[in-house]
């Protein structure tokens, strides 16, 4: 096996010196000469028609710079798929959510603003508003989108196989549900955003995003301009787990302010209106059966979803099909269906989050599994590894495991949590559970339909020599994804992680589909190698003419030549570079010819080296509706152990410990690959424990702070082991593929299926909190004194 | 009316104007430009804005500028120094223990707060000393190993 000099290693991120230092800048960081602040109305309604709006008194107001409303915004419908474009800047007629866009101002001082949202002055009629998925279908339910009748968003209907008939030859069929309840993202960087337009007719967004190419593109077609006239760049962002994936409202309408006002704007949510926003995970209502012979071997399954949409589609078509398409693996499974509703009503759209559209989903089934091995008297662990698919296999939707180390997953967290010793033998009280988990290593398409390159990529030598440029429009979010190409071109050229610096993030350094998906490592990671091969082979064509050795004969590595066969004379070489730098002090003196002195030469032979790299997938999936979603190059896999201790008097539980594992393909940044793990698992444990957004009758959030909407704290968080496995992804850059999301997927199942270990009682709604525990017991107890 | 204020931070002495309705994080941020102190949710739940205020850790969002009047305030840009990063900075930097990073400044002067005071905490300690800064990145286990490498 090849070693390798730089990937692979625990090098220190490039950017936490700085981000340790308070010197990384995030967006609410800059301040541009002249800078006005923008701030939002917002309906205070579920549901209203919009009568009038009257905004004299706010622009009367000393200060206001502009005042817009649908009126100057026009209507120019977007939204995250071109397929279903059902949103406007601000509301036009209607409002659909309490929270909906109103109007925005832009004004002198951020209290002006607020001031002058204030004083603007609009007549609702109030309409009838739904909340539940239950209510929004009922005959005569209120309609939130005339296009939509029935308030139904979209619906899936697939099946593949005969699950009818594989259920009928199943000797053991088990049907449960599974409920969950609204997420929030919960990143620390509320959204935020700063636009400027320059004279020459040049609109500049710094934004809080993931994803600046889509953002850029809706800028663009929203405003009318041309694309090549707006540039989309991102600072430092304090994550986004999917919420900031797509262009929100405040970064359109601070684009149209300073087209307007012709100065740099400023807007920032409060922590309110990122609840208020929403875009997080749906509620999911899951009805899943799952049939399976007497021996454990997985035999159909049958799978139902309504999915709490609330107001407008945003990423929902593509979750509604992930919902199900995610269910197809990792475990082979000839014949399954999958029915699936999105449905609209009146509260804040969700969206994309961490685990898309599956997390509840394998909630759900891989607390089936849990149940036939039960049945048949089979360890879980076991009946896992006997339908677990194998490298190469492709599930019964047209997924393709090129590579996949489930298998050597499953055994390190076998060994990791001491399974055998601990499955059977813990003390009444305390539980062991498992579940497995997969998930794709970026979209096979890109959101809008299109031949673009998924990425592409930029290195550029110094012209002085020894630094090699990487310029990539892909989104460092905290991932470290920057780390991450910073290593891969250093691999791929031969030098020091420390002679390579990075830019990233702005739409002027090419196409990147963004963060999300899990995409980057192998999308971007893959131009970003190209470029550097590149380059590479640029300085050793240059060399070649000079010392007269083949190209093949020559390599780069750790920043020095090396060539096959004996060492040419490049003393000529030498006296060239050394006689341009008299009196320098750092001049070359080793035996071997620097990287730095070829890379010089190849300027002063061609002019400035520079590389390009880009990346798409191939021809991916299968022909059927909606096959594309759930494709992918290659599938990261996961499995997990969590050990439990649950309070049989209050219904407390206590998470000990998590041993997880996860198949990265070759991991770039080892530090890295742990940190999505670690991230991952306190994520679930959030969403398994406490997390949920609670609204009123009105459709009003009523937790919108991070002190009600409970994520993980310190105090919280077990101990967590994490196990690298490495498997070599055919389709991944020197092997590597995703870690990012499917680390998550089976944090939620492994903690129900402790909890049942535990305390006898499976729980069909999460959060898993203790009144919901208690009850669930207290039920337990009563069931087992009546069978007594 | 704007009231004047005297004020050390990072050994520096500052008088400044401010309204009665400032916060302190408003104040370090955008009138004194030491944006390493973050600002995650205005409402004291999340610790972003932590800074050390006369000896103490305070989530300068929940503090009025005024309140601080004749205070000895220190902020991330005060912990490293012409010798490089601060040992606490080094080992977040070195063990991972940073994703995003809007976190960090915070986590990190809450760490630096509890090493002070008890240069040899327990892992309990160490959770309970950073329970007011949030983190949604990292799990906080590399943050744990990151203080426990650091701990005399």
């Amino acid at each position: 096996m090849k070693s390798y000099d730089v990937i692979s290693t625990r090098a220190n991120r490039i950017d936490t010196p700085d981000k340790a230092t308070g010197k990384a800048v995030f967006v609410d960081d800059i301040t541009l000469p002249g800078m006005l602040y923008g701030a939002l109305l917002q309906s205070p309604h579920a549901h209203a028609k919009i009568l009038s709006i009257d905004t004299t008194e706010a622009e009367k107001l000393p200060g206001v710079k502009a005042v817009i409303t649908a009126k100057e915004a026009g209507q120019v419908k977007y939204g995250v798929s071109p397929a279903r474009y059902d949103e406007t800047v601000f509301a036009v007629d209607k409002v659909r959510y309490v929270g909906d866009e109103i109007a925005a101002v832009a004004a002198t001082s951020l209290d002006v603003a607020l001031d002058a949202v204030s004083r603007i002055k609009v007549t609702y009629e109030e309409l009838p508003a739904v909340f539940t998925v239950e209510d929004a279908v009922k005959d005569g339910a209120p309609q939130l989108h005339d296009e939509f009748k029935g308030n139904l968003c979209a619906e899936v209907h697939q099946e593949f196989g005969n699950v009818a008939e594989g259920l009928e030859n199943s000797d053991i069929v088990i049907t449960t549900e599974m409920k969950s309840k609204r997420q929030d993202g919960a990143f620390i960087e509320m959204q935020g955003c700063i636009a400027e337009y320059d004279n020459r007719g040049v609109l500049t967004l710094t934004s809080s995003t993931q994803v600046p190419h889509y953002v850029q593109r809706t800028v663009a077609m929203v405003l009318g301009m041309d694309v090549g006239k707006v540039r989309v760049k991102k600072p430092y962002v304090g994550a986004g787990f999917g919420i900031k994936a797509a262009a929100n409202p405040m970064e359109l309408a601070c684009c149209m302010l300073a087209k307007k006002t012709k100065k740099p704007v400023k807007m920032n949510f409060t922590r309110e209106q990122v609840f208020m926003y929403g875009r997080a995970r749906h509620r999911f209502h899951h009805t899943i059966t799952t049939g399976a012979k007497k021996d454990g071997t997985l035999m159909a399954l049958k799978h139902e979803c309504w999915l709490d949409g609330g107001a407008y589609t945003s990423f929902g078509i593509a979750t509604v099909y992930y919902t199900g398409s995610l269910l197809g693996g990792p475990y082979k499974l000839a014949n399954m269906s999958y029915d699936g509703y999105r449905v609209y009503n009146n509260k804040p759209a969700c969206g994309a989050q961490r685990g898309h559209g599956a997390v509840i989903a394998r909630a759900c089934f891989e607390q089936q599994l849990d149940m036939i091995a039960e049945k048949i008297g089979m360890d879980p662990l076991e009946l896992r590894i006997k339908n677990m698919m194998e490298t190469g296999d492709t599930t019964c939707n047209d997924l393709n495991m090129r590579s996949f180390g489930m298998a050597e997953c499953i055994e390190a967290v076998r060994n990791g949590s001491d399974w055998d010793k601990k499955k059977g033998h813990m003390p009444p009280g305390k539980g062991i559970g498992m579940a497995c988990g997969f998930f794709v290593s970026g979209a096979g398409y890109p959101i809008y339909r299109s031949d673009t390159f998924h990425g592409t990529v930029i290195v550029k030598l110094t012209e002085d020599g020894g630094t090699a440029l990487v310029y990539t429009a892909s989104a460092e979010i905290g991932q470290g994804s920057d780390t991450a190409f910073a290593m891969i071109a250093a691999e791929a050229l031969g030098i020091p992680l420390e002679n390579v610096r990075l830019a990233s993030g702005d739409t002027d350094m090419g196409v990147d589909l963004g963060a999300y998906s899990s995409r980057q490592t192998l999308m971007t990671g893959h131009a970003t190698k190209e470029a550097a091969e590149n380059v590479r082979r640029q300085v050793l064509e240059v060399l070649s003419e000079q010392l007269n050795v083949p190209v093949e004969k020559m390599d780069i590595r750790n920043g020095f030549i090396e060539f096959d066969g004996d060492t040419p004379d490049f003393s000529a070489l030498r006296t060239r570079y050394i006689k341009e730098h008299r009196g320098w002090t750092d001049n070359p003196d080793s035996d071997k010819l620097t990287f730095k002195e070829a890379s010089r030469i190849a300027f002063l032979e061609r002019g400035s080296i520079v590389g390009t790299g880009k990346y798409k997938p191939h021809s991916l999936g299968g022909k059927f509706k909606g096959a594309a979603v759930g494709t992918s190059p290659a599938y990261g896999c996961s499995a997990q152990v969590a050990e439990v201790t649950v309070d049989m008097d209050t219904g407390q539980i206590t998470i000990d410990r998590i041993t997880d594992a996860h198949d990265c393909g070759k991991a770039i940044n080892m530090t890295s690959v742990e940190g999505q793990m670690e991230g991952s698992i306190s994520m679930g444990i959030g969403e398994a424990m406490h997390e949920e957004v609670i609204f009123d009758n009105q459709g009003r959030v009523l937790n919108h702070d991070l002190a009600e909407y409970k994520i993980v704290t310190s105090m919280d968080m077990p101990r967590v082991k994490t196990i690298v496995v490495e498997s070599d992804e055919p389709n991944g850059p020197f092997g590597a593929k995703e870690v990012g999301e499917g680390a998550i997927m089976p944090t939620i199942p492994a903690i129900l299926n402790a909890v049942y270990d535990a305390a006898g009682v499976r729980v069909y709604e999460l959060p898993l909190t203790p009144e919901r525990v208690f009850h669930a017991i207290q039920e337990y107890r009563e069931r087992t004194r009546a069978s007594a | 009316m704007k009231k004047l204020i005297q004020m050390t931070i990072n050994d520096r002495a500052y008088e400044v104007a401010v309204e009665p309705n400032k916060t302190l994080a408003d104040l370090i941020r955008y009138d004194l430009g030491l944006t390493g102190t973050k600002k995650g949710c205005d409402t004291g739940d999340c610790g972003a804005c932590t800074v050390i205020l006369n000896g103490d850790p305070v989530n300068s969002c929940l503090v009025l500028a005024v309140q601080a009047d004749n205070a000895v305030i220190e902020t991330i840009e005060g912990l490293s120094t012409d010798e490089g990063l601060h040992p606490l900075q080094q080992a977040f930097v070195e063990k991972g223990a940073i994703q995003c990073g809007f976190c960090t400044p915070g986590m990190i002067l809450s760490a630096k707060n509890l090493l002070d005071k008890n240069p040899a905490p327990t892992e309990a300690e160490i959770r309970e000393g950073i329970s007011g800064n949030l983190c949604r990145c990292t799990g906080y286990q590399k943050i744990f190993e990151a203080i426990e490498s650091t701990r005399s």
